[in-house]
Order: C-alpha cells, then sequence, then structure tokens
C-alpha cells in the first residue's frame, strides 16, 4: 500500500508536467490568434465582396487539389515594388470567404492574388494547356487534362451548404440553385441568366474554355482566375479608415 | 474589445507575467537542493540497461 | 494497456481480452469502410476505403499473433531486470531508414523538375503541385516521425528503467501511423489534399492520425508512469512536449467539416487571416515542436550517451525547456509580414522570434560542452560527428531564423528560395543527421551486435552528405537573394527593371547545384542503408580501429 501511494505521486508529476507543457504553449498562440476573431478592425471595411458564384467555387477546388498554393501566393505585400508588379496589396477582407486561405509563401511563379482579367480566357487556355506555348521561359507544368475532364459538380450545393455553415453569407436559394447556377455561369443565353446574376452581381459569364459542348475543369478554373482580386471596388476604398 | 485595451494590459501585467514565469524557471534550476536530484538525473542516462 | 508489470522469466503479453476488444474495433472499421466504399461518389476515397479494409484485415490477423511472436522473442532481461520492448523500436529504425529514402528521393526528382519542367510530364500525379507534398509530408512525418516514435519509445523505456506500456498499443502506434502516412501520401497524388501547408491530410486522414497520436501519448505517459526514479529525464520531456503540442496544434489547425462522411472534400472553418495565422502558428510549430523539440529530446538521449558523459548541464536543459516551449508557440507571424495580417501580431511574432534566438543557442551550447573533454573522440566516432555537427547545425539555422524574421530581411527573403535553403540547413543538417546519429547508434545496440559493419562508411555517408548540405543551402542563398533582389529592382527611369519571368530563368544554374546537392545527400543516405543492412545482418568489415593500428604500429616497430 504504501508503495502505491508513493507510486501515485509519481504518476501526477507526468502529469503536472503535461498541464504545465499545455499551459505554457497555449499562452502564445491564445494571445496572439484570438483577438484576430474580436479586435473589429482586423478585416478591412469594404465594397464589393460576394462569395463564389458556384463555377468559381469548383475552381478554386481544382486550385487547392493540384496544390497551387506551392508555387503561386495569393498575397500582394503592401510594399512599393509588389504594388508596383501586382496592383493594389492585398486586403484581409479579400479572403474572408476563403476556407481554406490560399495566401502561399514560395513563389515560384508570380502572384496570382490580382490576375483576374489580366489575360484573355484563351491565354489561360493555351497556358494551362502548355505553358512554354505563351511564356517560352516558365517553368510550370501542364495541366492538360484539365481540358479533357469534365467537371464533377452533382455535389456542389452541399459545398456551399458546408461553407454556409461556416460563416459565408451564402443564402438559402443560393444553395438550392446551385447546380443551375453553376451551369447558367457558362452561358450567356440561358433561361437562369437574369436569376443567376441577381444572385451574384458582377459575376462574369461565358464559356471559359471555350469547347460549349461540355462543363470541363478548365471551365470552373479559368472562372475562377478570372474572378481573383476583382471583386473589391478600389475607388472607395478608405486606406486610413483600415489603417492598422 | 479595442486595440489599445489589449496592448497597453499586455504590455503591463503581461510583462510582469512573462518574466514572474521566467524567474520560477530559472529558480526550479537553480534551487540549490534540487542539485542533487539534476546531477543523478544527468548520470542516470548513461546507465547500461 | 492493461497488463501488469512483470519481473517474471516471461515478457508481458497481451491479455485474450484486449485482443478481442482492439480486434472487435477494426472489425467495426472495416464495416465502415466497405459502406463509405459503396456509398462515395469518389475514386480516391474508395481506394482508401480499400487500403484501410486491407490494412485492418493484417491488423486482426497480426493482433492474433501477437502473443506467439512475442513468446518466440529472445527473452533477454536487462541488467536491471526489465523485459524491454525492442522489436517495436527495430521495426522503427527500419522504417525510418526506409521512409528516409523515400522522402528524399523525392524532394530530388522536385528539385530536378524546378530545372528542367518537362519532368513533370504533365500528368496530374507527376506534377509538381501534387508531388511537393508529398515530399514535405515524407521527411517530415514518415522520416521524422518515425525516428521519433523508434527513438522515444527506446530512451523512454531506458531512462525509466520499464517496459513499454501496453502491448498491442505500441504496436497500434507503429502501424497506425505507417497507415497514416500511406493515406496521406497516395490522397496526394490522387488530388486529396486541404491545401494548407504541412497539414494535406484531408478530414478522415487527420481523424486517424488523432486516433494514433493519443495512444501515442498515453503509452508514452503509462511508461513514465512505471518508472522507479521520481526524476523524468530531460529528453523525456521534450518528447512530452513534442507529443502533447503537436496533438494540440494538430487538433485546431485541421478543425474542418466534410462535404458528405462518404466525401474526402471538407471545408476549413476558419477562413482568410484567421485561418492563414492559425495556419502559420501550426506550421512553425511544426518546426518547433515536431523538428525541434522532439530531435532535442534525442540530443539529450544520443550525444550523452555516445559521448560517454552526463550533460554539460543539467541545470540549463531546464531553463532550455521551459524557455523554448514557451517562446517557439509565438514565433508563427514571421510567415506572414507585410501581409494582410494586422501589424500587431507581426510584431509580435518577430519580437519572439529573435527572442527565440537564447533558449535555442543555450541548447546547442548545452549539446555541444557535453564533449569538453572528450573532443578526442571526434577523431575516431564518426557518428559522434554526425550528432556534433547536427547540433553545430541548429544552431546555425537557429542563428539565420530570428535574422530572417526580422521584417526587414523578411522582405527581402519571403516567398524566394532563400526560405528553401534555411528550411534544408535545419531539415538535412539538424533533423536528418541527429536522426542518423540516432540510427547508427541504436542498431548495433538492439541487435546486439559489438559494433557498426563499417565506421569507415559512416565517414563516408557524413563527408558525401555534408558537401550535398553546403552545395544545396549555398545555391539556394544566392538565388534566393538574387530572385529578391530582383524583384525589386529599379531601372533609372524608376521603372521595375525585370519581368517575373526573367527572375525565373535567372535561376536555372542554381536549381541544378541544389539538384545536385540532394543528389548527394540521398547517395550519403545509401551508404547508410547499406551499412544499417550489414550491420543487422551481423557483419564486420575489417577495418582497422585505434586500438588495431597501435597493435600494427607496436607490432612494426618490434620489427615483425
Amino acid at each position: 500500500m504504501k508503495l502505491l501511494d508513493k507510486h501515485a505521486i509519481f504518476e501526477k508529476n507526468s502529469i503536472i508536467l503535461v498541464i504545465g507543457i499545455l499551459i505554457t504553449v497555449a499562452i502564445g498562440g491564445l494571445i496572439e490568434i484570438v483577438p484576430l476573431f474580436y479586435l473589429e478592425n482586423t478585416i478591412e471595411k469594404v465594397s464589393g465582396m460576394r462569395p463564389y458564384t458556384p463555377l468559381e467555387l469548383a475552381g478554386r477546388n481544382i486550385y487547392v487539389r493540384e496544390g497551387c498554393y506551392n508555387c503561386h501566393s495569393q498575397m500582394i505585400r503592401a510594399t512599393r515594388d509588389e504594388v508596383e508588379r501586382y496592383g493594389h496589396y492585398s486586403l484581409a477582407a479579400e479572403s474572408m470567404y476563403d476556407h481554406p486561405f490560399q495566401w502561399g509563401s514560395k513563389r515560384n511563379g508570380p502572384d496570382l492574388a490580382r490576375v483576374g482579367n489580366k489575360y484573355s480566357d484563351e491565354w489561360h487556355r493555351e497556358h494551362l494547356i502548355k505553358p512554354s506555348s505563351v511564356v517560352p521561359e516558365t517553368i510550370m507544368p501542364g495541366y492538360p487534362f484539365l481540358a479533357e475532364t469534365e467537371l464533377k459538380y452533382s455535389l456542389i450545393d452541399q459545398d456551399l451548404k458546408v461553407n454556409q455553415m461556416i460563416g459565408v453569407p451564402y443564402t438559402d436559394d443560393q444553395i438550392k440553385f446551385a447546380v443551375a447556377d453553376l451551369e447558367a455561369q457558362l452561358d450567356e443565353d440561358s433561361d437562369d441568366y437574369d436569376a443567376f446574376m441577381e444572385r451574384y452581381p458582377s459575376a462574369q459569364v461565358r464559356d471559359f474554355d471555350g469547347n460549349r459542348s461540355e462543363v470541363t475543369e478548365l471551365d470552373a478554373l479559368i472562372a475562377y482566375l478570372q474572378m481573383l482580386g476583382t471583386l473589391v471596388d478600389f475607388t472607395i476604398y478608405n486606406e486610413l479608415e483600415n489603417n492598422r | 474589445m479595442s486595440y489599445q485595451e489589449v496592448s497597453s494590459l499586455s504590455q503591463s501585467w503581461g510583462l510582469v507575467f512573462l518574466v514572474a514565469m521566467f524567474a520560477v524557471a530559472v529558480a526550479y534550476a537553480l534551487w540549490p537542493t534540487n542539485k542533487e536530484k539534476f546531477s543523478k538525473a544527468a548520470k542516470s542516462a548513461l546507465d547500461e540497461d | 494497456m492493461g497488463s501488469k508489470m512483470a519481473f517474471q522469466n516471461n515478457p508481458p503479453t497481451a491479455s485474450r481480452l484486449s485482443q478481442s476488444l482492439i480486434a472487435a474495433c477494426l472489425a467495426l472499421g472495416i464495416v465502415f469502410a466497405i459502406f463509405v466504399a459503396a456509398k462515395t461518389t469518389s475514386g480516391a476515397m474508395q481506394f482508401h476505403a480499400f487500403i484501410i479494409i486491407t490494412a485492418f484485415i493484417l491488423g486482426i490477423v497480426a493482433i492474433f499473433n501477437l502473443g506467439n511472436r512475442i513468446a518466440d522473442e529472445e527473452h533477454v532481461v536487462s541488467p536491471s531486470g526489465v523485459f524491454y520492448n525492442n522489436s517495436i523500436v527495430k521495426f522503427g529504425v527500419i522504417a525510418s531508414a526506409f521512409w528516409g529514402v523515400a522522402g528524399f528521393l523525392v524532394g530530388d526528382v522536385l528539385a530536378w523538375q524546378l530545372a528542367f519542367p518537362a519532368l513533370n510530364f504533365d500528368l496530374p500525379w507527376t506534377n509538381f503541385g501534387r508531388l511537393r507534398p508529398l515530399h514535405t509530408s515524407a521527411v517530415i512525418f514518415a522520416f521524422g516521425g518515425n525516428v521519433l516514435i523508434a527513438t522515444s519509445f527506446y530512451v523512454v523505456q531506458r531512462t525509466c528503467k520499464a517496459r513499454l506500456a501496453g502491448e498491442i498499443a505500441p504496436w497500434f502506434v507503429f502501424w497506425g501511423y505507417q497507415l497514416f502516412i500511406i493515406l496521406a501520401a497516395t490522397g496526394y497524388l490522387l488530388g486529396v489534399t486541404q491545401s494548407k501547408e504541412y497539414a494535406e491530410p484531408e478530414w478522415y486522414v487527420d481523424i486517424w492520425l488523432t486516433l494514433v497520436w493519443v495512444t501515442y501519448l498515453f503509452v508514452f505517459l503509462g511508461t513514465l508512469w512505471r518508472r522507479k526514479e521520481p526524476h523524468i529525464y530531460v529528453a523525456n520531456w521534450f518528447y512530452l512536449a513534442f507529443i502533447v503540442t503537436v496533438a494540440m496544434l494538430h487538433l485546431v489547425n485541421n478543425a474542418t467539416i466534410p462535404i458528405s462522411f462518404v466525401e474526402p472534400k471538407s471545408y476549413t472553418i476558419f477562413a482568410g487571416v484567421q485561418d492563414a495565422l492559425i495556419q502559420w502558428w501550426y506550421a512553425h510549430n511544426a518546426v518547433g515542436f515536431f523538428l525541434t523539440a522532439g530531435f532535442l529530446g534525442i540530443m539529450y538521449y544520443f550525444v550523452p550517451k555516445r559521448a560517454e558523459r552526463p550533460i554539460f548541464s543539467y541545470r540549463l536543459s531546464i531553463v532550455h525547456f521551459w524557455s523554448l516551449i514557451f517562446l517557439y508557440i509565438w514565433a508563427g507571424p514571421h510567415h506572414l509580414h507585410y501581409t494582410a495580417l494586422p501589424d500587431w501580431a507581426q510584431t509580435l511574432g518577430m519580437t519572439f522570434s529573435v527572442m527565440l534566438w537564447m533558449p535555442s543557442w543555450g541548447g546547442m551550447i548545452n549539446g555541444l560542452m557535453t564533449l569538453s573533454g572528450a573532443w578526442d573522440k571526434l577523431r575516431t566516432d564518426p557518428v559522434l560527428k554526425m550528432l556534433v555537427v547536427s547540433v553545430a547545425f541548429y544552431g546555425m539555422s537557429t542563428f539565420e531564423g530570428p535574422l530572417m524574421s526580422i521584417k526587414a530581411v523578411n522582405g527581402l527573403s519571403h516567398y524566394t528560395d532563400w526560405t528553401v535553403g534555411h528550411v534544408h540547413s535545419g531539415a538535412l543538417g539538424w533533423v536528418a543527421y541527429v536522426s542518423f546519429g540516432a540510427l547508427y547508434c541504436l542498431t548495433p545496440w538492439l541487435w546486439g551486435r559489438k559494433g557498426l559493419y563499417s565506421l569507415k562508411l559512416v565517414n563516408i555517408h557524413f563527408w558525401i552528405s555534408t558537401v550535398g548540405i553546403l552545395l544545396y543551402i549555398c545555391a539556394m542563398w544566392v538565388s534566393g537573394i538574387m530572385q529578391g533582389l530582383m524583384w525589386r529592382a529599379y531601372t533609372e527611369l524608376g521603372f521595375l527593371e525585370y519581368s517575373f519571368v526573367e527572375t525565373v530563368a535567372a535561376m536555372q544554374p542554381y536549381f541544378i547545384i541544389r539538384a545536385i546537392g540532394g543528389l548527394l545527400f540521398i547517395l550519403g543516405s545509401l551508404v547508410m542503408v547499406y551499412n544499417l543492412w550489414r550491420t543487422i545482418r551481423g557483419d564486420s568489415a575489417a577495418e582497422p580501429t585505434p586500438e588495431n593500428i597501435d597493435n600494427a604500429i607496436a607490432a612494426q616497430a618490434l620489427g615483425e
């Protein structure tokens, strides 16, 4: 019995050690991370941000699947050369619907935060299928399979629903018509055009991969790339008010 | 919660707390009665087993 | 895990009850996996379900054969009367060597791909974007993780003079962890990824890892509870901090909601700037606790053991421990300088990163000074040389790290190869070298050999890979700083001087040098594998040992 009592104290010691470790490592994380959720000025006040359209979200998921973040950042830093090269520095507000964020950490290729509308769809098509055909010195791999793979989107409403659950302001209508909206974005002449534009103002509607007969992964990815960084209206952005 | 409140708290009590914690760790390491325990522990790793 | 401490003549075996219970859980898992395979729309998920079914069937078979195998094992009792669980460590040594070589290989393929993009072959599963997580996970989690599990299981048993807790649990940890690696790796190739750096595995793989990790924690704690000495040796503190903190980081950073429990796709519950900070809080502390605290545990056991002297200052090691784990956790925001992260968080991250230099160097000094009075051993023991050089590399990269966390420096280094070079001076020089040292120590100890097959081969390994590391990090310094400067270069007229692609084209020579450096590192690791394999077989290369040389000189002097 006496031996057992002693042993119990030893056991407690290692538990005390575990608790000590947990407290020590929790402090830093708590103090740094928690305020980000509560300080009002963490995310700037901007106009123009809207959730991704179903097609853009599907494209983003391909971006995520292919690991584009390994070589491309989506975060223009607030330095003179970056702003001149890529455009206005990125705001926190611009990725507030990004689950997960894709800021990246390495630029084997250029930043993509504002690549939207910088190049034509044709350029993106050729570039994604064979990058060296438009940029001879590039080291980017080709993605010819995207043009040949049909986009799977039968569950896209589920994707929107989960996004809604975690705070993206999708309306119930947007979830209900997700599949129709995805198709509508590829066709200017569809009957759903007006309803779609009402749900996603400022969305770009056209066939992105130049192949009207099917919905490919290339359609979705180009739709995503063409909207990147184009939502916020910088003509009315108040830099001083959002200074942090 | 404003940024000012958070930063003034962390720059006063926060700092005191961190310094105190560090002092506790150093005191534990240097406490004279722990000396023997630690030198025993240091040698224990070398036991052939 | 309920077996009693054993001082009888036979090593303890698993009870019938626990065998049946765990087998039943696995059987339940199989039923569930069949259900998922039938329901899912994802080919990758189906493939994973089949892997899980196969693994669980093998697991059930293994559980019921565990008793037999342990009974057949040589009944070696240690001098203090403990039946150590050595076989699990043996498996860990082999797995470490295997995953090490595999991870280095993928890394070098990536290096050549950057130099010659045609090597991507433009197929989904061979493209850089999918292979790069395969490399990082293979070296960090597969190689590093196996080294940590194996060495921690060895160290905790020896320093507590107690058998590893549990009979089935440690094997669940080992094989469960290998299953995690296989699911993660095949997932990346098939496009199943969260695309959060170093946390790419999807939700169901994360849940599996959580199960394995919690078991790991309890096996480790359970062994500590069996110890006879009141004091817990400091190496175990580091291992414990590594296990506990990695669990915390993993759970928070991988908080996601899947679109359906039969589909692989999930969405992180955090978004944008919050997700960014949580991710880098996770990722930097994967460096701090997985790649630093865990491997410091190795240093605090293996360096004294190999040098045959106690650690330089046990008191310093305690201060080192608390200040290191306290400061590290704050350092994450230095990955987000000049970004949309609020300035106060960036400043906080930078401040703590700079302070981190001190405990890091405290640890380095403690490791290096352990050799004081025994420096001559470096001449005769290449394994000790590897361990010591690893500590020196640790010192170098923990100096470079705080430097790069300063905003002005980071403005230049971020997004460039400088970061890649920095990571590799830590990963190759510190993590891999201290691991190699531990593997070289463990192999003869575990298989009961007098020594390694060949110390000369260790020396060859050391020099080949050291040249490889130097080529690697020097190439990355040049290319990283050069690219950073080119990005911000202006012409006289005030325009940006270089287009982005011009700065890419300028990298090629350095990419080639880096790839050659990596190749040398792989060659070195293959030499190690050969050496370890011959040691396990029980061979010994007839090499002149210092003693032999003395005898030979003496013999010559006598005119024979």
